[in-house]
């Protein structure tokens, strides 16, 4: 299975593997991973499960849609590479994939 | 006055097309729930044409339906020129303009220049003042003797912090829950606000209040607090006066109400729940959890409205450009295909933040965490004073559809 690296704002790092088809977010909350809120579920709907994707994987994550654009611009911490987690599926191309998490998620 | 209205044991007899499940008084009397249970079960998108307060709306009840209108908001607008964001349509001369009732782009500007006072930073510097403060109140209050909760703490505590937010005169900081009562007020309710008159009587008081505040922040260097951000806001500080008003009344009811009746539906729901309350004194830890599930269960603002600018379908439901659409919260909320066993309180659930309390899309509360974080202070230092705040008569209610809120709740500490 694809893994993927988060890694806490404190730099706790946690490696997952996480199965073709799920998104990133599902994968940090399934497996305990502290920092991810995901009040909506994976609905695009809250930005609580925003992350820094690292800039190595960028293009391979690609860009927000317009739903994830509009729920960021409303995340305080957000920068050129944030993603809501949700919005990620994991393909074979992802692994290894990298992600940083914010200091919190509103 | 208060309109007559049908007994709860109607809801079930009812026929379905003249079934209107808005009117305030059954909030007042919590006989709303069955209600929404049928509409849930027979027909979770409904068209309600009997309502003598609101006229013909939408009734969303279902948590996935609602979750669908929340973040359409291209064909489901919030803008006060449709009617805004509540299911009473004000008259249009006196409508408020303010950026929870606007869609994008202007939305977004408006509320960029205010969302940094809740960024993590902030809150983190604000958590020293709301434990101490919450640690004062407490302090203050009687033993073995009743009171009124609302009043000495869910009242106290909110206005305390609303008024640090704005850096607004601490001496004069009930003026705001005042403020913020009175724009919630329903006419019919037979309260001080009887007409609309009325309310813009003390909406004009307000702003004066306020345009004072302005005018001393617009001529200092910017600062954290509410007003100066506005001031100094590049996509604020040309507001109209109206327009000032309506985000002013905005900011001071979500940072009212909705704190002030999750922190009195806390102590209502675990004295209900004797086993959970026993739960939360062995493990204080529970707090975090309990702090979502108590703001689930109160619901604090029972729907928020919008109006489809386009034909839309929705739930096998054909909805008119025009239409007004009001998604029920406090139904999704009590939906058993999204929250299992939705009518318990249960202070240690696995995903306790999956409700519909603070809304979802762009325009999910601000404030969301700020408000966590307020009752999770209360709670903890609640549970380092007391053993236990007795409930010892039952509460009442605001004659409301829009807020669900409690008015009284007898308590007693004991001594």
């Amino acid at each position: 299975m694809p893994q993927v690296t988060y890694i806490e704002h404190d730099g706790t790092e946690h490696r997952i593997a996480l199965e073709e088809g799920l998104s990133v977010m599902r994968g940090a909350v399934d497996n305990g991973v502290p920092g991810i809120d995901a009040d909506c579920g994976g609905e695009c709907a809250c930005a609580t499960c925003h992350v820094y994707v690292d800039e190595a994987w960028l293009a391979k994550t690609g860009a927000p849609g317009e739903q994830e654009a509009s729920m960021l611009s409303f995340a305080a911490t957000a920068q050129p590479n944030s993603r809501l987690s949700c919005q990620i599926t994991m393909t074979p191309a992802l692994d290894g994939l990298v992600v940083r998490l914010p200091e919190a998620q509103h | 006055m208060n309109a007559p209205v049908n007994p709860a044991s109607d809801a079930w007899t009812t026929p379905l097309d003249q079934l209107d499940p808005s009117h305030p008084a059954r909030f007042q009397d919590h006989s709303m729930w069955p209600y929404f249970e049928r509409l849930r079960r027979e027909a979770p998108v409904h068209h309600s044409t009997t309502s003598p307060l609101f006229g013909p709306y939408w009734s969303v009840t279902k948590y996935k339906d609602i979750m669908a209108v929340e973040v359409n908001h291209r064909q489901f607008s919030s803008d006060s020129g449709h009617g805004g964001i509540s299911i009473r349509d004000r008259p249009k001369d006196l409508r408020l303009p303010m950026f929870i009732a606007m869609d994008p782009p202007r939305h977004d500007e408006q509320r960029k220049v205010v969302q940094p006072i809740v960024a993590p930073g902030n809150l983190a510097k604000l958590e020293g003042i709301i434990r101490e403060r919450a640690g004062r109140i407490l302090d203050g209050l009687p033993r073995g003797e009743t009171f009124n909760w609302v009043e000495h703490v869910s009242i106290e505590l909110t206005v305390q912090m609303l008024a640090t937010l704005f850096d607004f005169p601490f001496e004069d900081r009930r003026k705001l829950s005042f403020w913020s009562d009175c724009a919630t007020a329903v006419p019919e309710a037979g309260g001080f606000i009887d007409s609309e008159e009325k309310r813009e009587q003390v909406f004009a008081e307000c702003l004066a209040y306020f345009t004072e505040l302005w005018n001393q922040r617009v001529n200092a260097e910017p600062r954290p607090d509410l007003i100066s951000m506005l001031a100094h806001g590049e996509a604020t500080r040309t507001m109209s006066p109206r327009e000032y008003l309506g985000n002013l009344i905005l900011l001071i009811v979500g940072g009212n109400d909705t704190t002030r009746n999750s922190i009195s539906g806390g102590v209502l729901f675990l004295n209900q729940t004797p086993g959970e309350y026993a739960k939360l004194r062995a493990n204080p830890g529970l707090i975090e959890s309990m702090v979502p599930e108590i703001i689930r269960y109160q619901t604090p603002l029972a729907h928020m409205r919008r109006t489809a600018v386009e034909d839309v379908e929705l739930g096998g439901q054909r909805i008119r450009a025009g239409d007004k659409v009001v998604m029920w919260y406090i139904s999704g909320n009590r939906d058993p295909e999204a929250i299992e066993e939705p009518e318990r309180f249960i202070i240690d659930r696995k995903r306790p933040r999956q409700h519909l309390s603070f809304g979802f899309g762009i325009h999910r509360c601000v404030g969301n965490r700020l408000a966590e974080l307020q009752l999770k202070i209360l709670w903890e230092e609640i549970l380092r004073r007391f053993e236990r705040v007795e409930v010892v008569g039952e509460p009442k209610r605001v004659f409301s559809s829009f807020i669900h809120g409690i008015t009284d709740l007898p308590v007693r500490i004991p001594a």
